[in-house]
């Protein structure tokens, strides 16, 4: 992963970051400007409502009010690198409680979509696995299939965790709650030409954000 | 009154008996409950955290679909009803984005408005058909069945399928309370279950739903009725050994709240899927009978606002000594 090493990467100024570093920010603060109501990040007071409504904050390393510290403090790097955003089961609790209205959630799934824009966990990850997986079987059917998406994650992350989901399998076979075979829908091909275009649409957004290098992140980009 | 119904790719799967007993208590109501031809998926929370564009558009299409049916669109899922939901509110609200996801959608000749509303089958089973007029068509009552009322979070949040509060709902209980049934006092309603993190970080999911089920074992709860595919999932699978084997503690099944609706409606144990769940429900449901007692409202804080005694609804004549 390409982080800025040496000196370099020192900021010039406070709230003025390197190369490497700024275009990463820039495409947070583009991620964060389409969210509706995502300018509302700056009135957080740190009051930690977040944090105690989180139901996973116990197994986070930062927890969602220090993540709103550490953007602010613009160690965007800091926030990818740890397993918060990864953890986080988008319940909604921390966006519908916060007092300042800011949507934590909405802002975790932005640090996501840049997180895997970096690369930025090790291989085999399971919560990218599982993305891509899932992505790849709406590709293939327009549907979901349960049984294969699960069967393709688990033998991608690991043989060993497949071998041991084998008894609750049947178990759930015998229920009749394991669908074998899977189902295409009909206009597959329309969904799949909507999808490369949704994704040609999604592409030049990331090109146009690295272009304004002067401009300003971390506090002095949020007042 | 007739519905578009998005049962979601878990229902095709898992939520096998989710499938059944919606189709049962609509059946059961003689209303409406006509599949969306040919519907995806909705791309659920994975799909939202890779590609904006691409998951809106993908959730749109189902949007589409429904407004060329011309009919409210109701999903069970209360993940496929979050996602649905937030598309239609996001599209109205952001130009730009709607205008790349309106692109998208003319690859394949499709429009989309985004008028129409996503409904969740608790909401229309509550405001369209109404607690009264549901206990009144129930042939069998639920009464003696303890139950803890569970909503998950997508149907509360971020936005609500119901005008309640989003911390303590109770249109669930209502619902049940309605039909005979006592629900007991049950605080973490609105708690998470772990979601996909059964995927990807168990030991999370098992903890979270561990307190659930904790919860409702302490209040002597016989199940615990969900709204979501992946909530009762997880809530089967998760203790311990799959199906309570090996636990020390008694299990607690975990039934989909229409399971209970169609029962008392009069739908057989098979009609609603009972056979599907993990964890078998011990109850015997009574023979079909006309309910004598009427529906009152629940507390939020449970009856009297003791938490921990949960007294079967007060019948009429009690109401009369007072």
């Amino acid at each position: 992963m390409p982080w800025p090493t040496g000196l370099e990467s020192l900021p010039p100024e406070p709230g003025i970051f390197g190369k490497t570093e700024r275009e990463m920010q820039e495409a947070f603060l583009a991620e964060i400007d389409r969210i509706p109501g995502g300018e509302r990040l700056r009135r957080c007071i740190q009051c930690g409502t977040c944090t105690g409504s989180c139901p996973v904050s116990y197994a986070m390393d930062l927890t969602p009010r220090e993540v709103v510290a550490y953007f602010r403090a613009g160690a965007i790097d800091m926030i990818l690198r740890s397993r918060t955003i990864w953890v986080c089961a988008s319940c909604y609790q921390c966006t519908t409680r916060c007092p300042a209205g800011i949507k934590i959630t909405d802002l975790l799934y932005a640090l996501k979509r840049v997180g895997f824009d970096q690369r930025a966990f090790p291989e085999k990850f399971p919560v990218y696995v599982m993305s891509e997986t899932f992505v790849g079987q709406i590709k293939k059917y327009g549907r979901n299939h349960e049984a294969e998406l699960l069967r393709k994650y688990f033998l991608k992350t690991g043989v060993m965790r497949m071998i041991k989901q084998v008894p609750l399998a049947l178990r759930l076979f015998r229920k009749g709650r394991i669908k074998l075979t899977a189902s295409k829908i009909r206009g597959i091909e329309g969904l799949r030409k909507m999808i490369a275009r949704a994704e040609q649409l999604d592409e030049p957004r990331l090109v146009e954000e690295v272009q304004p290098l002067t401009r300003a992140v971390g506090y002095q980009a949020i007042g | 009154m007739e519905y578009s119904y998005y049962p979601g790719c878990s229902l095709h799967a898992t939520g096998v008996a989710y499938d059944k007993s919606m189709q049962a208590t609509f059946k059961a109501l003689d209303a409406g409950l006509i599949e969306l031809d040919d519907w995806n998926c909705c791309g659920a929370t994975a799909y939202m955290s890779v590609k904006e564009t691409v998951a809106f558009t993908v959730s749109a299409r189902n949007l589409a679909l429904a407004e060329r049916a011309g009919r409210d669109i109701v999903t069970p899922c209360s993940a496929c009803w979050c996602v649905l939901n937030k598309t239609r509110m996001y599209m109205r609200k952001l130009p730009e984005l709607r205008q790349h996801v309106e692109e998208s959608l003319r690859e394949a000749g499709m429009t989309c408005k985004f008028d129409l509303p996503v409904r969740h089958p608790l909401e229309v089973l509550v405001n369209d058909f109404g607690i009264d007029q549901l206990a009144s068509r129930s042939v069998r009552s639920l009464n003696g069945l303890r139950v803890a009322c569970y909503y998950g979070c997508q149907i509360v949040r971020p936005e609500r399928a119901l005008e309640e509060d989003q911390e303590v709902p109770m249109a669930l209980e209502n619902l049940l309370a309605g039909l005979g049934a006592t629900p007991v006092p049950f605080s973490p309603k609105v708690r998470c279950c772990g979601g996909m993190l059964v995927a990807t970080f168990e030991s999370v999911a098992r903890e979270l739903t561990g307190r659930l089920v904790e919860w409702a074992r302490v209040e002597g709860a016989d199940c615990i009725a969900t709204t979501c595919p992946l909530c009762q999932a997880n809530l089967e699978v998760l203790q311990e050994g799959g199906n309570g084997e090996g636990t020390a503690k008694p299990p607690v099944p975990a039934v989909y709240f229409t399971q209970l609706v169609g029962m008392a409606l009069g739908c057989s144990e098979r009609e609603v899927g009972l056979h599907h769940n993990m964890i078998p429900l011990k109850f015997e449901f009574p023979q079909m009978e006309k309910p004598t007692t009427q529906h009152s409202p629940v507390s939020p804080l449970g009856k009297g606002g003791n938490r921990g005694v949960a007294e079967p609804a007060p019948t009429t004549e009690a109401a009369s000594n007072v």
